[in-house]
């Protein structure tokens, strides 16, 4: 019994591409074992932990909720499409120099959830980097070194408004 | 240590080198490495918390689409040298001896037991096809309640076992009713005290492949004692250990229950040497909530004894431990909060009756703190009721019990869990408490307390005080070989799961070596780099595995200036080890780099080496901790509660702490921070409910509330640095001292904030439903 497979278009980190998925694949799983992107990590597959976060024509999506087949004509962000010509996006640079991951497993999550921040209010303060990252686990940081990562790279930086 | 090796790189904020693969999505978890020809498997597991597993119906699910194998306990059986996994730590006070099995046979103890493993081409494949396995089980009564467990008569959690006692032992010293006879003031308190799961954000996972060319099963899990796991599966495959590999990836948290070898571990490379094909599981939310061990209830029903200055003359009263339906990591979690409680005071007797009760429950095992904070909120939360009972400042009765430094090393007449004393051999508690106090602004609290009250705000205080016995033995290793290429190779029996372990064990390294510790690659958690290990657990591994790397390094570097005497024709004194190559003295020029000097000790044939010297540029360590090694600290928190809702809001939070000498102070701050969080969620937040038939009722997020970004204040951390003698880096363990005295701190600031209501919170997690009954009563 092979299931049925539906054709999409899809952009990820800049290149096309064309595929046929089935209808129950999720987003995450494309993204992981069709494409080998395993950076969008799977903590939890219901929405809760923030793990799988990529970019969907620029705002942040959960991909464990998301279907493949959802995915047709979106460009899609990951973890892996962030460097630029070998150099580290300066988000990805602040959070090493902010002792911002331990263990790294919600850092590909948390990345997309902060650049979209940065990117829709370069100058977010302490409590609104707090709120955007509310939709993430990471047991091992105490999101601290994150919030401090965030905050290097607001214009505002430190001043909560 | 000598001025060349002071290692430059210790005590430096040094860059993880962990960080350019997992932050470019690089990083190789479980769950993200595929083998050629790859199945995946599902469990089946019991719907039930304890029942009569008559039957299991297969048909069905052996005909599913992509199935390759269901796997039942009776068809594992004979490939196996036992059902029981042989996992238990031993313990004289343990009566019965309930091992996890690989796959529960006639009878299931708890709702989320694996009874069988379907393979098959996909995931989803796999999950449909375990949906399909019919499971004929006789529902008996499940024991939930660790008190009524015990009740004559109760029900058995497991039929094999005469009653659900699963051990009993006393904690006891000094003349403890003479003591409470002559106490002007006994206070008598009973304790509920839930603790959480481990909650990492990766999951479990195992994945098995069976070579046939060189008969080597390779399995990389999800662990934190991989050579432990090794040894579980050659015990129960009856393998000899060259032909098991366990290889710990990128691991994506730990926290404690990844440190247990479950059924899994053992199941799935079975299922893949039965099957000729590489096997993975990878265990989904759900499972981890129903099967991954965690922590749970506590109830302890206490007394203590003071004078009229609030002096401890005693402790005494009973501790119901409830540890699930199988053993797999002994009963370390009530030992250590029994013998946690001491903390940094004198406490002249006491006695604990400890009863370890079987329920129908997943296992009980540490996680963070790993039974020590409960025993730390005990006593802070005495001392806390002295105070206020005989109206004593709360930091005044700390003062009067501390241990003073001048008793250092101080000697608990207690016995650590190897038999051993429980000698606190170092740190300055007073001092240590008081720089707390100073820069929290305490002694000006009461003005800003009484200030916020009259803004109709309720801001409360609270204070507390640890000590956690880290650097557990008996060991830890380390190799470093170094090739003709000069690159240097460090191995080690230590794990990671993203404490930087590669980063601060490359730091001592390159110390002695005097290189850039970016260019020492570490292999950690993979039983082929080292044959002997132990991993994580106990706050342990940079202190100890630390130590090994030292004289690893240490040994090297003795035999690469005596190499280099020989070929460069000086003396070794005269030679010195800089930018890792040797070179004379003066002469900087005349230099041999690390990859010459072990292009020559790689022998040539027929040639004899250099006098006096042995193959490879290699040692190999295997350091032994003589004891214990005892960190320290004060956290002080500040919060805000709304008597209307209940709500809790944590204004403030520090912390002072003493664990030796710090070997890179980001990573100390970042296991501080997560043990801190860890310890606001087991105060405020965290607890897996079970309904009443013992199915869990806590199956995901949010229903099981993990601390959060926006609830949670910058955390302050200061550092004290006492060296511990026991170590030649003076360092002690950091892993879980952040969790320790975190929920006493915030429960004592809690009541702070609500008086002069006299509440008295017992239960933990604090939460708004409970609190305001709490209030309601008041
Ligand atoms: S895996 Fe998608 S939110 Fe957790
Ligand atoms: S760094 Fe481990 S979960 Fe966030």
């Amino acid at each position: 019994m092979s299931e049925e497979r539906f054709p999409i278009s899809v952009t990820v980190n800049g290149e096309p591409h064309r595929l046929d998925v089935p209808a129950r694949l999720s987003l995450a799983d494309l993204l992981r074992e069709g494409l080998r992107l395993t950076g969008t990590h799977l903590g939890c597959e219901h929405g809760a932990c923030g793990a799988c976060t990529v970019l969907v024509d620029g705002a942040s999506a959960r991909a464990c909720l998301m279907l493949a087949v959802q995915a047709d004509g979106r460009s899609i962000t990951t973890v892996e499409g962030l460097e630029r010509a070998g150099r580290l996006h300066p988000l990805q640079q602040a959070l090493a120099d902010h002792h911002g991951l331990q263990c790294g497993f919600c850092t590909p999550g948390v990345l997309m959830t902060l650049v979209e921040l940065l990117d829709a209010s370069p100058s977010p303060s302490e409590a609104e980097i707090r709120m955007a990252l509310a939709g993430h686990h990471c047991r091992c940081t105490g999101y601290q070194g994150m919030v401090e990562a965030a905050l290097s790279l607001s214009g505002g930086a430190g001043t909560d408004r | 240590m000598t001025a060349a090796e002071a290692p430059a790189w210790l005590g430096r904020r040094v860059p993880r080198i962990e960080d350019a693969a997992l932050l470019r999505g690089r990083g190789q978890f479980v769950g993200d490495i595929v083998r050629p020809g790859m199945l995946h498997a599902r469990f089946v597991r019991s719907p039930v918390a304890h029942g009569r597993l008559h039957s299991l119906d297969a048909v069905a699910a052996r005909r599913a689409p992509g199935v390759r194998g269901v796997f039942t306990a009776e068809e594992l059986r004979p490939h196996l040298t036992s059902l029981d996994l042989a996992v238990a730590m031993p313990a004289g006070a343990i009566r019965h001896v309930v091992n996890p099995r690989v796959l529960a046979a006639d009878e299931v103890c708890y709702a989320g037991e694996a009874v069988a493993l379907v393979v098959a081409d996909t995931p989803h494949e796999a999950e449909d096809a375990a949906a399909l396995v019919q499971l004929d089980i006789e529902a008996l009564p499940p024991v939930l309640d660790p008190g009524a467990a015990l009740e004559p008569g109760a029900p058995r959690a497991r039929l094999g076992c005469a009653d659900n006692l699963l051990a009993r032992f006393t904690v006891a010293y000094g003349e403890v009713a003479p003591a409470f006879e002559a106490a002007p003031h006994v206070f008598r308190d009973r304790f509920r005290l839930h603790k959480g799961g481990g909650h990492s954000v990766e999951t479990r996972g195992v994945l098995a492949e069976h070579d046939r060319v060189d008969d080597m099963l390779t399995v990389w899990s999800s662990a934190q004692m991989p050579h432990r796991n090794k040894g579980v599966i050659c015990a129960a495959l009856g393998r000899a250990e060259d032909r098991v590999r366990v290889v710990a990836p990128d691991v994506g948290g730990g926290f404690g229950p990844k440190f247990v070898c479950y059924p899994e571990d053992v199941a799935v490379p079975l299922a893949a040497l039965l099957l000729g094909r590489p096997v993975r599981w990878i265990e989904d939310r759900r499972e981890n909530f129903a099967a991954t061990t965690a922590e749970r209830d506590q109830l302890w029903d206490v007394e203590v004894a003071a004078d009229a200055q609030g002096r401890l003359f005693g402790l005494r009263g009973r501790l119901l431990h409830d540890h699930g339906a199988d053993t797999p990591y002994g009963i370390a979690l009530p030992q250590n909060s029994a013998t946690n409680l001491l903390g940094p005071y004198v406490l002249p007797a006491y006695r604990l009756e400890i009863s370890v009760a079987l329920t129908n429950k997943v296992a009980a095992t540490p996680t963070r703190g790993a039974g020590r904070p409960q025993g730390t909120f005990v006593m802070e939360r005495m001392l806390d009721r002295i105070a206020d009972e005989l109206g004593l400042g709360r930091d005044e009765v700390r003062r009067r019990n501390l241990i003073p430094p001048s008793a250092m090393p101080y000697r608990t007449p207690l016995t650590t869990r190897d038999g051993a004393a429980m000698i606190y051999d170092s740190g300055d508690y007073p001092a240590c408490m008081a720089d707390a106090l100073r820069l929290a602004g305490y002694e000006d609290f009461r003005a800003r307390q009484r200030d916020a009250r009259e803004a109709g705000r309720h801001i409360g205080i609270g204070l507390s005080n640890y000590v956690e016995g880290t650097s557990r033995g008996p060991f830890e290793t380390a190799a470093i070989s170094i090739g003709p290429s000069g690159q240097v190779v460090l191995s080690t029996g230590a794990s990671a799961q993203g404490q930087g372990t590669a980063t601060v064990l490359a730091q001592v390294c390159a110390g002695v070596l005097d290189m850039d510790p970016a260019r020492i690659t570490v292999r950690t958690g993979d039983t082929a780099a080292i044959a002997q290990g132990l991993g994580a657990f106990a706050s342990r591994q940079g202190p100890v595995a630390g130590a090994a790397v030292l004289q690893a390094a240490r040994l090297v570097r003795e035999k690469a200036l005596l190499a280099a005497s020989h070929l460069l024709e000086a003396a070794p004194e005269d030679l010195e080890l800089v930018n890792g190559a040797v070179r004379i003295r003066g002469i900087p020029a005349d230099r041999l780099s690390l990859g010459q000097v072990a292009q020559v000790l790689q022998g040539m044939p027929g040639f004899p080496l250099p006098p006096g010297l042995s193959p490879g540029l290699s040692s190999s360590v295997a350091w032994q901790p003589e004891a214990l090694s005892y960190a320290n600290g004060t956290h002080v928190a500040e919060v805000m509660v709304d008597p209307e809702t209940g709500g809790i809001t944590l204004l403030r939070y520090l912390v002072v702490h003493d664990s030796g000498r710090l070997l890179n102070p980001s990573l100390a701050e970042g296991q501080i921070l997560g043990g801190v969080v860890h310890g606001i969620g087991h105060a405020l937040l965290e607890e897996t409910l079970f309904d009443a038939q013992g199915v869990p009722a806590t199956l995901g997020y949010p229903a099981y509330r993990l601390p959060s970004a926006p609830i949670l204040p910058r955390i302050e951390i200061h550092h004290r640095e006492t060296p511990t003698p026991l170590n030649p880096l003076g360092a002690k363990g950091v892993g879980e001292g952040g969790t320790i005295p975190a929920a006493a701190a915030i429960v004592a600031a809690v009541e702070d904030a609500l008086r002069p209501a006299r509440i008295r919170i017992t239960q933990l997690p604090v939460t708004p439903r409970r609190l305001r009954a709490l209030l309601a009563a008041a």
